[in-house]
């Protein structure tokens, strides 16, 4: 039987635990990846594991990852809503590997919106 | 639907929306019989039996945003065509079991594809929801419990990158491992 390897997921851990030490501070932003069928087909999950890998290498903790269901617009998959705290929510669409990267840099952690790949302002309905 | 890890992930996501607060994954590879056998199932709310009855329809869904619901019909499409075949059993209040068979060394399988990338995804965005993966290739197997982890873990979130990269890498490497091993295995 192939084993977790649980001496590395201590390691973590600890690693964790020493950098959430030195920060103080609640949730700033909530990306949600909308991971329905339509969504899951036009590459949702590759947009979420590049979503994580941006967030484990700019070394942040106030970004919190959500998935939802679709909202019915299923021909502009993949899409992600960012929410940073007292903003208007944004939703991307037809959102790539690299879009993702960019969105997180500019938007996520610069507060800038890449206009060019929003689809719609507010809140979604689910 | 490229990949069979893809199907999976989606039917594990209509788990979470039925409130499912443990969601068992199986995969079982079996060279001698020529079968690949996937099964999800959930403590979720379950579905009544007319819900049920029109579960293999694609143009039935719950959902009011569209008028289509494809991930069934679509895992049982992907079975089918290699001569498999897909059951869903649910009941009301005690949750959900889907499990597909597929022909191994069918031309028409898809490939199995990420299993690292499919439960890192959705231990990430389900973080209050558990998972038990477990996958047989043969005599050998890999099995993640995130009660487990989160015993390991304390106060560290399950869904904090660094630990998802680590479930990632896990499975992935779990995986290839073992794939070698049954194949060095079946020459001798």
């Amino acid at each position: 039987m192939a084993k977790i390897k649980i001496e590395d997921l201590k390691k973590i851990k600890e690693r964790v635990q020493a950098e959430n030490a030195l920060r103080h501070g609640d949730r700033r932003v909530r990306v949600t990846v909308h991971m329905g069928t339509c969504g899951i087909a036009a590459g949702a999950r590759e947009v979420m594991t590049t979503l994580m890998k941006e967030i484990e290498e700019a070394q942040v903790s106030d970004v919190v990852v959500t998935t939802s269901g679709c909202m019915g617009l299923c021909s502009r998959e993949p899409e992600i809503t960012v929410e940073i705290v007292g903003e208007e929510p944004i939703v991307y669409e037809y959102v790539n590997e690299n879009k993702m990267r960019q969105i997180f840099r500019r938007h996520i952690l610069e507060g800038e919106i890449q206009t060019p790949f929003v689809l719609a302002r507010g809140k979604e309905q689910p | 639907m490229e990949e069979l890890s893809l199907h999976i992930l989606d039917i594990i996501e209509n788990s979470t929306r039925a409130g499912a607060g443990l969601i068992e994954i199986t995969i079982v590879e079996a060279t001698d019989h020529d079968t690949l056998m996937i099964e999800i199932s959930d403590n979720g709310s379950g579905m009544d039996e007319e819900t049920l009855g029109r579960i293999m329809d694609p143009f039935y869904t719950t959902r009011t945003v569209r008028r289509v619901g494809l991930g069934i019909p679509l895992l049982a499409q992907a079975a089918r065509a290699t001569e498999g075949s897909c059951t869903v059993e649910s009941r009301v209040g005690d949750g959900t079991r889907v499990t597909a068979e597929f022909r191994l060394n069918h031309i028409d399988r898809q490939p199995l594809g990420n299993m690292g990338e499919t439960m890192a995804t959705t231990i990430a965005g389900n973080p209050e929801v558990d998972f038990v993966y477990t996958h047989r290739i043969d005599d050998e197997s890999y099995r993640l419990d995130t009660r487990e982890l989160r015993l390991v873990l304390d106060d560290v979130p399950l869904n904090s990158a660094p630990v998802i990269t680590f479930i990632r890498n896990d499975i992935a490497e779990a995986l290839a491992e073992m794939k070698n091993r049954s194949r060095t295995g079946t020459e001798h």
